[in-house]
């Protein structure tokens, strides 16, 4: 595909977009002409593929990671525009379609600014580089005489625009990737923009209703669409269906039904109509019988309870961690520390239900909709359709919420087959409950944790064991690690348990659960792994330090000895554990930590130090929670929350701090708001009127306080997220000494506990 | 067929009387700034005022709104006398406050807090807590959310003096 090609691809949508405003014929022109996805890419000098600059001056930024809240735009053109020394008033940027020149497209697991942290910045430099001497040539002065300011090249009292330069054709030097490899970066005391506040660029197109997500597109011909779900996710088959009654819908056109050639989507059907709401009224109508179906009767207590048995099997599974004997110390010890830690389903509800709008335009395919892993989906919907993936563009949008739900655009498939099987556009709208019944959700887990400590409380062993859904196992096994003494891990389903305490020896074994993936296609969700590994590590590490009559906190900070594995490396773990160290004693200064005694009667303080999302990227985060609970009904109120944070440079800070403020409620909600359980093979909760995320009544005060330094920049969509639950379940410990290793903590749990 | 005003115009809509009034917005007439969250009028994401009051438009037949003054978010500004284009102090002060996330939530938010502001004008923090509860972010954009309230209410005090 050449550039080329996506321009006017580009100016395609554009123009369709603004067609569907004028159908209405009482419409003012339709805003989404200002929304940055899918307009044409900038012009003018490429120093690389990721910005151009044009002869009026104007920088425009290429962004390939998708758009779902983080403001991601905005802080990944603040890393370009800081090295290239550009005017931040010149910069603006696009959100671009699946090509093959942009690499991998994925967003997720809060990488996006560290994973293209020094592409981004050595892209900024080798332009600045390029106009330096460009302006000397220009000026007929040396070029190492000059410098580069505000989008302009200065020597002396004289200085040349960048604009001016592209203008004249003064510049068209281009980098091999040899060339920017060699690049230093300019030392962070030149900084003029990265840790320095702005904002978001994406924020008022989001509060006039202009801003264009996958479900707010139309083009010419298109029809409505709406799926009839099957019972289960996998194995079921349509037996025999009849649409007489749903012909009787005003708008009604026909029910396809999906045989997807990949084995990806089965026993779905698919009704066409003029409307959504004909579509929707149809499927309602329509009178299917399927046969088939796998986990038809399986429920959230059958996989818990395999859960366990795994746990407890030490021939099952394989080894993520293995640092010396354990067994030797755990077979003699006389005291080992020991506790069950289980987490339930968790739905991802983003706001934006599941949708896709595909159509045939000339060879080429293109699907329109929300997707945070176009690299993945793509090839697959190739496959569906049997075409080749050069023929499939992925047109990007705003995506109402990702969470971890549009990794696997799985959707996209039976609108895809569907507009294949009728030869016109499709859009398909999921209802909320078609998206949640076959949501792909964060797996159940059910974990084990020994520990055997020593005279002075020191780690001699850290034994963790976790069996649940390995959400890398479906849809991506390529990425599945080596186990350490034989078999596969995925990172993705263990990550979190190889924390950053001091231990003697250290095992970590992980399963995967088989009946979770007979029942159903576990995913990912915000904060992945150490979202509920961490909920183990952090509630035991305090069970101990109770157990051992120490100050949680003040054990934790003796845990934390950043040697040996924990002493960290560069260049995103730079100081380790001592990072760690720092942020929680912040933390344990700034919430009074030390006078947690004097609270009144029923109110505690809890605390946890994590480091997600992973130990080659962490993002340093202490968390103290403040809970009141009532002793008569097991209700909690989550009363504070403080959190201190080393997230190394900070690309776009007042968007860190709104990663992190979402990030801590969202950790609160699934601690004690929401989550549901598996029944019948299906999520038992299935709307928003059963699942219960967090509300504006239900929100704590919130501390939360950044490290400022200049370390390379880690991630911050989801880290936020992992430390509240073990926060809130000590600090309910604390209130009452009832000790909750169960989340979601619902008031009948508590209430229990405090009965044992 | 249905007579109403749409964002001060007169529209005529000739659809199946039980049909949302979300639907009829969005695939209808083109304004896709009213969003489809969950159906059942439990995510407030589908909000728009019908004679100035919130309603969740996803469970208002359109047969419901005959003579009705219907405004939604691409309305608001102009609902308020501003010019086309302008901002209504509600969405400014979403601006100033940074409030949204992925956004797909905040036309319904807006649209609450609008009409949340015209009944108390300087709301408390209970009153914030009674009048958006039945708005999801799923972001939980809600900090900034409820500072943006503040501001816009400290904002219409100050035009009011």
């Amino acid at each position: 595909m050449t550039k080329h090609t996506d321009i006017s691809m580009t100016r395609r949508w554009f123009l369709a977009v603004a067609g569907a405003g004028v159908t209405s014929g009482l419409l003012s022109g339709p805003a989404s002409a200002l929304a940055p996805v899918g307009q044409t890419l900038g012009e003018g000098y490429e120093p690389t593929v990721w910005y151009a600059i044009a002869g009026d001056g104007k920088i425009t930024m290429h962004i390939h990671m998708a758009e779902m809240g983080q403001h991601v735009g905005t802080a990944l053109s603040r890393i370009i525009a800081e090295e290239l020394e550009a005017d931040w008033d010149d910069v603006e940027f696009v959100h671009v379609d699946t090509d093959p020149k942009w690499g991998y497209m994925v967003t997720g697991g809060s990488w996006s600014v560290n994973h293209n942290y020094f592409a981004f910045s050595r892209a900024g430099a080798a332009g600045r580089m390029a106009l330096i001497d460009a302006g000397a040539r220009e000026m007929g002065v040396p070029a190492e005489e000059c410098s580069a300011r505000n989008s302009k090249i200065i020597h002396g009292d004289q200085s040349i625009s960048y604009g001016d330069l592209v203008a004249r054709g003064a510049v068209d030097r281009q980098f091999t990737a040899e060339e920017l490899e060699a690049i230093t970066l300019k030392p962070a005391s030149e900084r003029r923009l990265l840790n320095r506040d702005t904002t978001a660029r994406d924020v008022p197109e989001k509060v006039n209703g202009s801003a264009i997500y996958g479900i707010d597109r139309t083009v010419e011909g298109m029809v409505y669409a709406r799926p009839v779900m099957p019972p289960v996710r996998f194995g079921s088959k349509v037996a025999s269906w009849d649409d007489s009654a749903a012909k009787e819908i005003d708008g009604y056109i026909q029910t396809v039904e999906i045989n997807d050639p990949t084995n990806t989507i089965q026993g779905w059907m698919v009704v066409v109509a003029d409307s959504w709401t004909a579509a929707s009224n149809a499927v309602e109508a329509l009178e299917v019988t399927w046969e088939g179906g796998s986990g038809l009767q399986t429920g959230e207590a059958e996989l818990m309870a395999e859960g366990a048995r795994l746990v407890n099997d030490d021939a099952a599974g394989s080894l993520f961690v293995l640092e010396g004997e354990p067994d030797a110390i755990l077979s003699e010890a006389e005291t080992v520390h020991e506790g069950e830690y289980r987490t339930h389903t968790v739905l991802h509800m983003q706001l934006e239900p599941g949708n896709a709008l595909v159509w045939q335009d000339g060879d080429t395919w293109r699907v329109h909709a929300g997707n945070q892993w176009q690299s993945l989906t793509l090839p697959l919907v190739a496959e569906a359709l049997e075409i080749d993936p050069s023929n499939l563009v992925f047109e990007t949008s705003y995506l109402g919420g990702g969470f971890g739900r549009r990794l696997f655009c799985d959707f996209v498939i039976p609108a895809a087959l569907t507009a294949k099987a009728i030869g016109r556009p499709v859009k398909m709208v999921m209802s909320r409950s078609d998206d949640s019944q076959l949501d792909c959700p964060r797996s159940p887990t059910v974990q084990r944790v020994r520990s055997v400590t020593g005279e002075d409380g020191a780690l001699r062993v850290y034994d963790h064991a976790c069996a649940s859904g390995w959400s890398t196992v479906p849809i991506a096994p390529g990425f599945l690690g080596d186990g350490i003494q034989g078999g596969k891990v995925d990172p993705f389903s263990i990550s979190g348990a190889d924390h950053w305490y001091g231990a003697e020896t250290m095992r970590v074994r992980t399963v995967q659960n088989e009946l979770v993936h007979d029942t159903f296609l576990p995913g990912n969700l915000r904060s992945v792994a150490p979202g509920f590994t961490l909920w183990a590590v952090e509630t035991h590490i305090d069970e101990v330090a109770n157990a051992l009559g120490q100050d949680p906190a003040a054990y934790r900070l003796s845990l934390l000895d950043a040697e040996g594995r924990n002493a960290g490396s560069a260049p995103n773990a730079v100081g380790g554990a001592e990072r760690m160290r720092e942020v929680l004693k912040r933390v344990i200064e700034k919430s009074g930590w030390a006078n947690r005694g004097d609270l009144p009667e029923g109110t505690g303080m809890g605390i946890s130090v994590t480091a997600g999302q992973e130990r080659s990227m962490p993002t340093w985060i202490a968390t103290v929670a403040q809970v009141r609970v009532d002793r008569d009904n097991g209700e909690v109120k989550l009363e504070k929350l403080w959190a201190s944070i080393d997230a190394g440079t900070l690309a776009h800070p007042d968007g860190a701090l709104a990663q992190a403020e979402g990030a801590l409620l969202w950790g609160a909600s699934i601690a004690i708001h929401e989550g549901t359980e598996i029944e019948n093979g299906l999520p038992r909760d299935q709307n928003l009127d059963t699942y219960t995320p967090m509300r504006m009544h239900q929100v704590p005060e919130l501390d939360i306080d950044f490290v400022t330094n200049d370390h390379t920049p880690v991630g911050l969509g989801e880290p936020g997220v992992i430390g509240v639950a073990p926060a809130i379940g000590n600090a309910i410990f604390h209130a009452t000494g009832a000790r909750l290793r169960t989340i979601p903590i619902r008031p009948q749990d508590i209430l229990k506990a405090l009965e044992a | 067929m249905v007579n109403f005003t749409l964002n001060a115009q007169a529209v005529e809509i000739d659809v199946a009387e039980d049909t949302p009034l979300l639907w009829v917005l969005r695939d209808k007439l083109g304004l896709t700034g009213t969003k489809f969250g969950c159906g059942i009028a439990q995510c407030g994401a589908c909000t728009v005022h019908v004679d100035g009051q919130a309603r969740r438009s996803c469970v208002t037949p359109v047969s419901s709104l005959e003579g009705s003054d219907v405004t939604t978010i691409e309305g608001l500004a102009a609902s308020a006398g501003l010019d086309e284009g302008a901002l209504h102090p509600v969405q400014s002060a979403w601006i100033e406050a940074q409030a949204p996330q992925c956004g797909y939530c905040q036309s319904g938010q807006i649209m609450q807090a609008a009409a949340l502001l015209s009944e108390s004008p300087e709301p408390t923090d209970e009153e914030i807590n009674a009048g958006m509860a039945g708005n999801l972010c799923r972001c939980m954009a809600y900090v900034r959310i409820r500072k943006a309230i503040k501001i816009a209410a400290a904002s219409q005090s100050e035009g009011t003096k």
